[in-house]
């Protein structure tokens, strides 16, 4: 049993908030730079090339990347032979957001009820945070702080077997269209394909974090990835809506069995500060 | 982006009228941040014919909650929010005089059209690109509702801030036009 201490845990969550924040993938900025080679608008090709100055420059100055510092989500992968000994893991978890984003001079974004009062919370408490129990003794932190432009664009569409493949690009590409530049493109498109109503969402989520210079391994699916990025950068949205042919960098799927009578597709959106660090507790 | 224009509030119509779609136009001078939760207060106090906390007249606001700044600094990360979300309260702030809007994605029909009416501007910048836009403003101060933490209504002293005019008071929109060119 590998026993791993709650103070651990804060201290690399704390830290992760801010790396995220602050420094981009190299990834994010090889794709962008690719797709800036192939830009046609004169106006997108300007934007792109600010983009990735603001990449230089937040790290340079220590600075996040956007002002919206997003939502912390937390993804977990807990070795089932790991035992969290001096404190409750969750607060642990919590406890590092708050002293990352404290000491990071990150947004606090987080407001207590969602409706009603919406008082800011001041510490971008709470984290949203999955735990998969998986084999092994390590525990495995992926910090992926995430801001509300793009997700607002996000969607769940309970779809019927007879809608098809067919059905479901129609889906993804009307949910861009209708995005605009709301979501800050080149986006990144996650799609969850199946399980209930709530893992298509999920899987929507995770299907971000796979490098964007990897293709999905499963040949199917990277087959439709590459289908529906191209119909996407046909849309002429382009770099924050204002026209071009950079409309998503990606589009990225997770897929699940399904119930019979079901077809649930979810697709997350990510804007161009496609942020997220992971760190390993041996 | 034909040409760089100089825009220094407070604003007249005469300012407002020669900018067109797709120039490029750098502010100086006080702009005031205002994003959703201080929309809704200022909204509110419009309706109850109550005085704003500052003279809007001539004036522009940049939807912006910037991150806290680091010692020494003005200012944090401080790019655009998504502009959609105060299209309900706009037209009431350009009855009072609002002149320009900054901000990012595409605005209502409504907005738009209370644009040609009352002679102002939607101008974006970069969303995302939050350190570069950071440069150009020079000092940040609260001037009301801090409670709001990152929502409160801020004056910015700016320099040279770089945006693009996305709609004018022709009524013309630089996203629908922009889009239609190269879409396939």
């Amino acid at each position: 049993m590998n026993r791993i201490r709650t103070q651990t845990i804060t201290e690399i969550v704390k830290q992760l908030c801010i790396d995220s924040n602050l420094y981009i993938g190299r990834d994010v900025v090889e794709k962008i730079n690719e797709f800036r080679q192939k830009e046609e608008s004169p106006t997108a090709r300007n934007i792109l090339d600010i983009i990735m100055e603001n990449h230089k420059m937040a790290a340079q100055e220590e600075m996040p990347l956007c002002q919206d510092t997003g939502v912390a989500i937390v993804f977990i992968e807990l070795g089932q032979e790991v035992a969290i000994v001096d404190g409750n893991f969750e607060d642990a978890i919590n406890e590092g957001v708050r002293q990352g984003y404290k000491a990071g001079y990150l947004r606090k974004s987080m407001v207590d009820d969602p409706v009603l009062e919406r008082t800011n919370t001041g510490d971008n408490t709470p984290a949203i945070i999955y735990t998969d129990i998986v084999p092994g003794d390590k525990l495995k932190i992926t910090l992926a702080p995430k801001g509300g432009g793009a997700e607002n664009m996000s969607e769940v569409k309970m779809m019927k077997a007879v809608d098809g493949i067919e059905g479901v690009k129609e889906f993804v590409i009307d949910r861009v269209r209708r995005s605009g530049g709301n979501p800050c493109p080149p986006v990144i498109v996650g799609l969850g394909l199946g399980g209930s109503f709530e893992q298509s969402a999920l899987l929507a989520k995770k299907a971000l974090l796979r490098p964007l210079d990897q293709k999905n391994p499963i040949e199917k699916w990277a087959k439709v990835e590459d289908e529906l990025l191209e119909a996407i950068n046909h849309l002429g949205i382009g770099p924050m809506g204002l026209g071009g042919r950079t409309t998503a960098l990606a589009v990225h799927i997770l897929a699940k069995p399904c119930h019979m009578a079901s077809m649930p597709v979810a697709i997350n959106m990510q804007c161009h500060a496609h942020r997220h660090k992971t760190a390993i507790i041996p | 982006m034909s040409n760089k224009i100089i825009l220094k509030p407070p604003l007249e119509n005469k300012d407002i009228e020669k900018l067109k779609i797709g120039d490029q136009v750098l502010i100086t001078g006080k702009i005031y941040a205002a994003r959703d939760a201080a929309h809704k207060r200022l909204a509110a106090l419009i309706e109850k014919d109550q005085e704003l906390p500052f003279d809007i007249r001539g004036q522009i606001i940049y939807y912006v909650g910037p991150t806290p700044a680091k010692p020494g600094k003005p200012i944090g990360a401080a790019g655009p929010t998504t502009s959609y979300r105060m299209d309900p309260y706009s037209p009431l702030l350009m009855k009072k005089g609002l002149k320009a809007m900054i901000g990012k994605g595409p605005r209502s029909q409504e907005v738009i059209d209370s644009m040609i009416e009352n002679k102002a501007v939607y101008l974006v910048s970069i969303g995302g690109a939050a350190v570069v836009t950071a440069q150009s403003i020079q000092a940040a101060k609260v001037i009301a509702y801090e409670d709001l933490g990152p929502e409160a209504l801020q004056e910015l002293e700016v320099e040279n801030l770089p945006v693009f005019v996305a709609n004018d008071i022709q009524g013309r929109d630089l996203f629908q036009e922009g889009v239609e060119k190269y879409k396939k």
